[in-house]
């Protein structure tokens, strides 16, 4: 045993971090470490604690550095930890600087021939020969390099007490139904598992203990509960192009829809899904699909809705139903493709040029992810305008435990559109008559027969007859009737969700932040600072939220972008309270952590 | 737009029942006697006589005159004027999600060949269910002529302006990109182009129909070689209406295999070269071949230059359903909350 090893000696337990840590994983991108990350978290969360995974990859295929953080949490943080108890370093490329950026006390797992013990003496460094037990395992040489990484799996399972039967079914599960593979992989986390029993020390820094805190739940990324949810919803088009983080959104919905959607004798199939030659394609066959008839939608990421502000405008001019995914990164521009930001608000709010206020959802959860992209089809419909359903690649990309879905039993809310016979009834029609007063006019579907009801749509200045007009009185008309129908709105979107402590102090985010957000408002109440914590879901802005901004002296505003657009948002709508929305920010890529909300909370609060 | 037919007693109908005025749209706001005029009015000939049932007609134009026009036929079916280039994306959307329309593209030369070009190149290759027309006449009309991607190298703008770059030519294009049905018109032919707008009618998959149809107003710089300027009295009484169809190219019918120098209002000569009747629009090299001989010796040859009947459409490609995807409802949608369970189960 090594002189660092010995730190690995038994504490007596007064010091453990029972389900209570951070492990980072040090990789290279492309080298199957996705596949071992998986198993490991799978099988922490098989042990009954609850888990969450961070991916962060670079935007490449192969060769560059890839951290994959997972986070256990007994109280049920699931936020990235702005710390790491434990690291796995597997990437020459990067174990100096990893190390060098390691919390003191962490214990390091590494590649032997790395020789990265000397370089600090505050951690406590475990050295595994890889090569070796990896030729050993594994009889196919040209297996080692993608097998490798499924040895560190045994040896941080052994270290952490992780049974090696949940290890072994985790990578049943991870690798489907592929025999040898799942062999293969047993074999080698296996190999890992044996050496750290024969050569590492019992330890009692950190430790998993079984629980039952997972019983019952699954683990689901955003993008295919978003996914599930369209596929719930009934979409008949889908118009789309690749783009990281969202392509994965599309291809997940693909599969679904080859068993589910797909006549089992005919083959035929009940969804047209077109990879389009770009966003501005997928934009005008979604709004057009709309328009005739079908419930369409199209998932994207931030460069994707600038390609597509064009025909969104048109899509909110002509009214037009439609769905737009934005699984938002990190912009502008190409930004960091392969990294999180909650920095297209304002863009989704108006996108267009003119006038424009569009619908967004913001899914928090992944319970949410399902049942919002379900609701946005409904809202499409009723509103016949685009919605966007806006979560980021931290709820699309990354794994998150969840409660199972719920089955949306709501009937589709297919909205105002006259068939034959109501048309036939109507006396003077006209397709942007309001004849409700809510905004929201009846329209006619292309095909209809009979001989009434054909109007024509046109991006340029229209009556309520359809008929081209550039009267002003026309054009104000119509703009304004678009405004009331927004307002209607008001009442049709998912309100706030509230977690209150109980304070005149108010705590304001959205999507992706929650986590985060709950474990910081846990964190400041413990040092004295109670907060009311309001949960935003959608735009526009329900009363609900019109009375927290109303009554609350301050509201601190997380969002994850570096100009405060939400709270840009909140100013403009509320400008007699404008002096009350601090914002409280996190921009550099990653995920949100508590910490950061926390001190920037209380420097407001020492000013 | 609420037009109502005021067909005389005498007003012969088609096998429908409907009189030619059943098939009209709004009045032309065009420049009097723009070609694009003798398109929609064939466009009206032929969906008349094809027996098109007007409530199944989706219309849809991006920007610029030609996408003006759409109003101007058939408005017992929808339209959609949408933004600049992007008309088939449009199409590409409600033809899936309604396999029983009957699609109309109309678009220009600016609109299809320029900003339009990537949408144009894919809904082709797609094989999109529609006619896709494009009036082509070279220059930008609604932004008051500037050059467009079809314009003739060394054609010269009011301003004097060269145009030093090669055209675009749609035609060969499109049977490159393995379009089915290629044919190019001349506006001031009517009975070709009434003769191939039917035949369009009865193709399933995509027709590119290059319409040869000249701006009256941004070529008309010089004095004009042929000044007369009268209002043809067609056959059927659209005038009635408020259609008024004249051109300011006289109507010119080119017998197989003859050319025929046509003379625009700005004094240029554009030879129109009829297709031989021996030419075989099957053969898809020999379709090129022509079409290039006939460019290098500067004629347009108009007529069916190319059609491969056995071309499948997109619905079929993607292997759709039979009823439109517009009309399936909530049981047909919905998979079963069993559906849902056994899902939560795999992710578990």
């Amino acid at each position: 045993m090594t002189a660092s090893l010995a730190a690995l000696a038994p504490t007596g337990g007064a010091k453990t971090r029972i389900n209570d840590f951070s492990i980072q994983v040090a990789t290279v991108n492309g080298s199957g470490s996705q596949t071992a990350n998986s198993v490991l978290l799978r099988a922490i969360f098989q042990m009954g604690v609850l888990v969450s995974g961070k991916n962060l990859f670079p935007s490449n295929i192969a060769g560059l550095p890839t951290w994959f953080t997972i986070r256990a949490s007994a109280k049920g943080y699931v936020a990235r930890k702005a710390s790491n108890e434990i690291l796995i370093l597997m990437n020459p490329e990067t174990a100096k600087e990893d190390i060098a950026n390691a919390d003191a006390k962490a214990l390091v797992i590494y590649d032997e021939p790395l020789q990265l013990d000397k370089l600090r003496d505050d951690l406590t460094f475990i050295p595994v020969p890889f090569q070796k037990l990896v030729t050993a395992s594994c009889p196919e040489p040209k297996l080692h390099k993608l097998v490798k990484n499924m040895i560190y799996v045994g040896v941080a399972s052994r270290l952490l007490g992780v049974d090696m039967e949940e290890v072994k079914k985790a990578i049943a599960k991870q690798l489907k139904s592929k025999a040898k593979a799942v062999e293969i992989n047993q074999n080698a986390a296996i190999a890992g598992y044996d050496w750290a029993m024969e050569n590492l020390p019992d330890q009692d820094h950190v430790k998993v203990v079984r629980d039952n805190k997972t019983q019952g739940l699954i683990i689901v990324d955003g993008n295919e509960a978003c996914a599930l949810g369209a596929l719930f919803a009934g979409v008949t088009v889908v118009g789309w192009y690749p783009i990281t983080p969202a392509s994965s959104l599309v291809e997940t919905f693909i599969e679904y829809a080859e068993e589910y959607r797909k006549d089992p004798k005919t083959g035929k199939s009940t969804v047209a899904i077109v990879q389009m030659e770009d966003e501005l394609a997928s934009a005008g066959v979604v709004l057009s699909a709309g328009w005739a008839g079908a419930r369409a939608m199209t998932s994207t990421s931030g460069p994707g809705i600038s390609l597509m502000s064009e025909f969104i405008g048109m899509g909110y001019y002509v009214e037009a139903p439609g769905v737009f995914f934005n699984v938002a990164r990190t912009g502008p521009s190409t930004g960091l493709p392969t990294r999180t930001q909650q920095a297209d608000v304002e863009l989704c709010a108006k996108c267009s040029h003119g006038d424009t206020q569009h619908i967004n959802l913001y899914p928090g959860t992944m319970e949410e992810c399902f049942q919002f992209a379900y609701d946005a089809f409904d809202l499409a419909e009723r509103f016949q305008t685009p919605i966007f359903v806006v979560t980021d690649l931290d709820l699309g990309m990354q794994n998150w435990s969840s409660k199972p879905f719920d089955y949306p039993a709501k009937p589709y809310d297919r909205g105002k559109v006259l068939n034959q016979q109501q048309l036939a009834q109507v006396q003077d029609w006209g397709r942007y008559k309001d004849v409700d007063d809510d905004g929201i006019c009846y329209r006619s579907l292309p095909g209809t027969p009979g001989g009434k009801g054909a109007y024509f749509t046109r991006g340029s200045g229209h009556n309520a007859y359809a008929q081209y007009s550039e009267k002003p009185e026309d054009y104000v008309a119509t703009v304004d009737r678009l405004k009331k129908k927004f307002e209607t709105a008001k009442s049709h979107v998912p309100g706030p969700v509230f977690r209150n402590l109980g304070s005149a102090k108010g705590v304001l985010a959205f999507g992706s932040s929650d986590p985060a957000v709950i474990e910081a408002q846990d964190l400041l109440a413990q040092s004295g600072l109670k907060t009311d914590y309001l949960r935003l879901r959608a735009l526009p802005f329900t009363a609900e939220i019109d009375a927290f901004v109303m009554e609350k002296k301050v509201v601190y505003l997380v969002e994850q972008n570096r100009d405060g657009q939400m709270a840009n948002l909140f100013r403009e709508t509320y400008p007699e309270h404008a002096t009350k929305f601090k914002s409280v920010l996190h921009y550099d890529g990653y995920a949100i952590d508590a910490k950061c909300i926390v001190d920037q909370i209380t420097a407001f609060e020492q000013k | 737009m609420t037009l109502t037919t005021t067909a005389t007693p005498s007003a012969p109908t088609n096998k429908l029942g409907f009189t030619k005025q059943d098939y009209v749209g709004s009045k032309s706001t065009l420049c009097a006697g723009c070609g694009h005029d003798s398109i929609t009015a064939q466009i009206i000939n032929a969906a008349f006589e094809s027996n098109i049932e007007g409530y199944r007609v989706a219309k849809y134009s991006g920007i610029g005159c030609s996408s003006k026009t759409p109003a101007y036929f058939l408005n017992q079916g929808w339209g959609f004027n949408s933004v600049h280039g992007r008309m088939p994306s449009i199409a590409t959307g409600a033809s899936l999600a309604n396999r029983n329309l009957i699609n109309i593209g109309v678009s220009g030369d600016g609109d299809s060949m320029s900003i339009g070009m990537g949408q144009f190149v894919h809904a082709v290759r797609r094989n999109i269910p529609m006619i896709y027309i494009i009036e082509d006449n070279g220059v930008y009309g609604l932004t008051k002529g500037q050059f467009s991607a079809t314009a003739d190298q060394g054609s010269h703008l009011k301003n004097g302006a060269v145009n030093d770059l090669p055209p675009i030519d749609p035609c060969t294009l499109a049977i490159e990109l393995g379009c089915g049905f290629v044919a190019r018109c001349f506006s001031g032919n009517p009975k070709q182009l009434n003769t191939i707008l039917k035949a369009a009618f009865a193709y399933k998959g995509t027709v590119v129909l290059d319409i040869i149809s000249p701006c009256v107003t941004f070529n008309n710089h010089d004095a004009s070689t042929r000044s007369y300027k009268h209002v043809k009295d067609h056959d059927f009484p659209l005038h009635d209406l408020g259609f008024i169809q004249y051109s300011e190219v006289e109507d010119v019918e080119i017998p197989a295999g003859q050319t025929e120098v046509v003379t625009f209002p700005d004094g240029s000569k554009v030879a129109i070269k009829a297709i031989h009747e021996d030419y075989d629009p099957t053969d898809r090299f020999g379709a090129m071949k022509a079409i290039h001989e006939s460019m290098a010796k500067g004629e347009f040859l108009t007529g069916l230059l190319y059609i491969n009947p056995t071309h499948p459409p997109l619905p079929e490609v993607l292997n759709l359903v039979d009823e439109p995807l517009a009309s399936l409802g909530e049981s047909q949608l919905k998979p079963s909350a069993a559906v849902l369970d056994e899902i939560m189960q795999s992710l578990m």
